[in-house]
């Protein structure tokens, strides 16, 4: 296990190197912002006056190498716009993204997997065809569909909720839980139906199992039987999924933070790369790069927990 | 007060209907606000903050709540002093003598002092259009103890006052000697956001692309006249100003329906039907000048550099198509065929009758006797901003019916400013026309109006040429009387439109959204003094 983590570790250097080039070169390819800094009304004489200023009149390899040293350091780089430190902005970010990702995993599997064993179990029967047609549902209706009906219901008709807006939990607890609920719940609707598929697939074939019908025969309790015995030996797969609905969820979340307003990675990306600023979007993909790697090493680990037959 | 018309509704009249319990109270569901606290949704996310670094109205908005000005434009377009409690001119013209009012203070608390103003002015004059003008006049900006600016000419110039008075991008704010003495490409950080005006920037608060705030300044010493527009008393009734950006429209709309907003800047045209009708929320324009949309011609290169062809395409635009695909109803567009916005001192007819009723024949007679081959016609197409993507539907549309060859490339407003500083043949990369618009307030006269400006390189992009025009610019910036400065205004249209350096779209409005409980705004640019918050 401890040489499966460092090779992991180890690999992900070759790995966050090809991003970075490929990151770099595209981003040169698409032009430079110093027009954008310089301003409407700005000269030619201007703009390039800007853009000696930053550097990018050098040679493109000449950029990327002070960039790389610099990423080496531990620094990301200054956003071309703001003159803060791309860590700095990706700190400012980092937790509304987290939080929303976080409450929408747990919420998604709270939800799915029950929903998942519960159609297997009654595989069939209208409560098994009742799931699979929410599950349809929820992979078919878009996010900013489903995020908009949200806040009509509950913001604008009920006057439940706040319609936009995040509030650190660390500071008020209370409007955290209020401005999250509508975003958990429109982001978590293509994940549950995810999971609950996998769930009901995983756990109906492990239902046909001889082990299966032995603890029944035991007369164990259908309860045990299907959470116990059932969905652990179902678990890889569900686990699989759940990892890369993660991984996918990061960069899903763009949608729902710019219905809901919420300050996160995803529009900080976005607001990046509309204009150009080249540190921020280098950085973050980097980072991005990092943490797909860092959770398909958690997905890994988790197998070997899950199953004992699994050895690294 | 102008409440507009409720027209078509449809899902998000649903939703404005439903807002009508807007005005009952929310209890858990209302966002937290502190009284007197106004939040704004801005027309765009602030990430510059220096406003000598950018002309973007963004960041000009943002200067006007934490810097102040030597002048300040009033409501009638007319300068007056601000920081300043008089000028001295000299009798031959060529010394101005400003001295400052007393009791200024920069937000760190160190007095204003002549030195950090005449600091200000310069670096202003090495960005700034008008500016760049002004100093090619000036011999000397210096000072002359704590509390006197003096400013020498080395020949009599008409527009000093104007200049420095200006009331749109770049606005020469004044700021303390250590960011003055900066140079302009080094642009100011959050930490370095000290001006002397009636709000104070919070840096901690800073979150770019999300989130501005504003504190109210304890210490500003407002002027006694009453407030307008930029001049007059800054007298601040909230605690402070928060911007939020909200990056969906629909999302805005909800806001300010729930009462989670007070104030939206710039409602856009297809919903401000529906917000008039939500209760507790008032749509107003506040901005009589308005924008003007402009067609500008790369005048370098291909086609483009061709005045028939320029003048054929101006020749076929039906501005009331045009005003209506952009912004919807003719309720938020008014036809104007002037180059200055209608309504203004400078506006006038002359040289205009070829674009007052548009004619496709007569266009494809003049596209003919120009000489015009079939080369292909780049129009760099924004896609990302409504107005002026409908703008260029209309225009490429009536291009194609008089028979030019138009290769519309669709791209984003980003892509558009890289590829506009292109000089290179449209087979290399070069273009032939951009869309887009100015604020009225930047477009008063020929010299604060920079897309006027015809001297090549020193030109706006397209790099306009033609001496006469930049000779007449001159003379209306030297003249000594207003009837001079009216004539030369109009000459210097006449001729405009025989080159027709770009084509002018119509003028429109962007109104403002408002809860009930706000009150005093003043004409734009949006100011946030003397606004109330019940």
């Amino acid at each position: 296990m401890p040489f499966l983590i460092i090779q992991r570790l180890l690999s992900t250097i070759p790995v966050l190197l090809v991003v970075a080039v490929v990151v770099f070169l595209m981003l040169r390819v698409s032009g430079d912002p110093a027009a954008i800094l310089a301003g409407d009304t700005a000269t030619s004489e201007q703009i390039e006056a800007v853009r000696v200023a930053l550097g990018l009149d050098r040679p493109v390899w000449e950029q990327f190498l002070g960039w790389i040293v610099q990423v080496l350091r531990g620094d990301l780089g200054e956003s071309l716009f703001t003159g803060l430190p791309v860590t700095t902005l990706i700190g400012q970010r980092i937790e509304p993204t987290a939080m929303l990702a976080l409450t929408t995993i747990v919420f998604s599997v709270l939800v799915a997997v029950p929903l998942g064993v519960l159609a297997a179990w009654r595989a069939n029967t209208w409560v098994d065809r009742a799931v699979m047609v929410f599950a349809v549902l929820g992979f078919s209706v878009p996010v900013f569909v489903l995020g908009y009906f949200l806040m009509y219901a509950f913001s604008i008709s009920l006057r439940w909720l706040p319609v936009q807006g995040y509030t650190s939990p660390f500071v008020d607890f209370g409007a955290f839980l209020r401005q999250i609920i509508l975003p958990t719940l429109t982001l978590s609707c293509i994940y549950i139906a995810l999971i609950a598929r996998i769930t009901r697939a995983s756990v109906m074939e492990v239902l046909n199992e001889d082990y299966i019908r032995t603890a029944r025969a035991k007369g164990q309790i259908e309860r045990i039987v299907l959470f116990r015995h059932a969905l652990k030996n179902a678990a890889v797969p569900i686990v699989t999924v759940i990892g890369l609905g993660v991984a996918l969820l990061i960069g899903g979340v763009v949608v729902t933070e710019s219905v809901f307003n919420i300050p996160g990675l995803g529009r900080l990306v976005v607001d990046a790369i509309t204009r150009r600023d080249y540190p921020i979007i280098q950085g973050l993909i980097l980072f991005f790069a990092f943490i797909y790697v860092m959770l398909n090493l958690m997905i890994d680990l988790t197998y070997a927990a899950l199953d004992p037959r699994i050895r690294y | 007060m102008t409440r507009l018309t409720p027209t078509r509704r449809g899902f998000m009249a649903g939703t404005a209907a439903a807002a009508g319990a807007a005005a009952l109270p929310l209890g858990a569901a209302r966002a937290q606000a502190p009284s007197g606290v106004l939040r704004v949704i801005p027309h765009a996310s602030l990430t510059i903050l220096d406003p000598v670094a950018t002309t973007g109205y963004i960041v000009r908005n943002h200067g006007y709540l934490i810097y102040d000005t030597l002048f300040a434009m009033d409501e009638n377009l007319e300068v007056q002093p601000q920081m300043a409690s008089g000028v001295e001119i000299s009798d031959d013209g060529l010394t101005y003598r400003i001295s400052l009012r007393d009791g200024l203070a920069w937000h760190d608390g160190t007095a204003v002092d002549a030195e950090d103003c005449a600091l200000s002015l310069i670096r202003w004059g090495q960005v700034d259009g008008m500016g760049r003008r002004l100093f090619t006049y000036v011999d000397s900006c210096t000072h002359d103890g704590a509390s006197t600016i003096v400013l020498t000419l080395n020949r009599p110039y008409g527009l000093v006052l104007q200049s420095i008075g200006k009331l749109s991008t770049n606005v020469p704010f004044m700021m303390p000697k250590r960011f003055s003495a900066k140079p302009t490409t080094e642009r100011l950080s959050a930490e370095e956001m000290v001006g002397s005006g009636p709000f104070r920037f919070v840096a901690d608060e800073f979150r770019p692309g999300a989130r501005v705030v504003y504190e109210r300044n304890p210490d500003y010493v407002p002027r006694d006249e009453p407030a307008s527009n930029a001049a007059g008393g800054k007298v601040v009734h909230l605690e402070g100003v928060e911007w939020i950006n909200f990056p969906d429209p629909n999302t805005q709309l909800n806001a300010l329906a729930t009462g989670e907003v007070d104030y939206w800047e710039q409602v856009p045209a297809d919903l401000a039907p529906i917000v008039a009708t939500m209760p507790g929320v008032n749509v107003e324009n506040f901005n009589p000048l308005g924008n003007v949309g402009m067609a500008r011609f790369n005048s370098l290169v291909g086609a483009s550099a061709n005045p028939g062809v320029r003048r054929a395409i101006a020749r076929a635009l039906n501005q009331q198509d045009l005003l209506l695909a952009a912004v919807g109803s003719m309720e938020f567009g008014q036809e104007c065929f002037s180059v200055f916005p209608c309504g203004t001192t400078f506006a006038n007819d002359a040289g205009s009758d070829f674009i007052r009723e548009p004619d496709l024949e007569d266009a494809r007679r003049i596209l003919a006797e120009s000489g015009y081959d079939g080369e292909r016609f780049v129009v760099l197409a924004t896609t990302d901003i409504p107005v002026q993507t409908n703008y260029i539907q209309v225009i490429v549309d009536t291009m194609r019916r008089i028979g030019i060859n138009v290769d519309a490339q669709a791209m984003d407003w980003a892509t558009v400013l890289q590829r506009r500083t292109s000089r290179a043949p449209v087979d290399e990369g070069g273009w032939n026309m951009f869309v887009t618009w100015w604020e009225g307030a930047d477009l008063l006269d020929p010299v604060v109006q920079f897309a006027m400006s015809a001297g090549g390189d020193e030109a706006w992009i397209g790099w306009a040429t033609d001496p006469t025009i930049e000779d007449m610019r001159t003379q209306f910036a030297e003249a000594g009387s207003m009837e001079e400065q009216l004539e030369l205004a109009a000459k210097i249209q006449e001729r405009f439109f025989e080159q027709n350096f770009h084509a002018v779209l119509g003028q429109f409005f962007t109104p403002t959204g408002f809860r009930d409980n706000v009150s005093g705004i003043l004409q734009a640019p949006p100011f946030f003094w003397n606004i109330r918050k019940a």
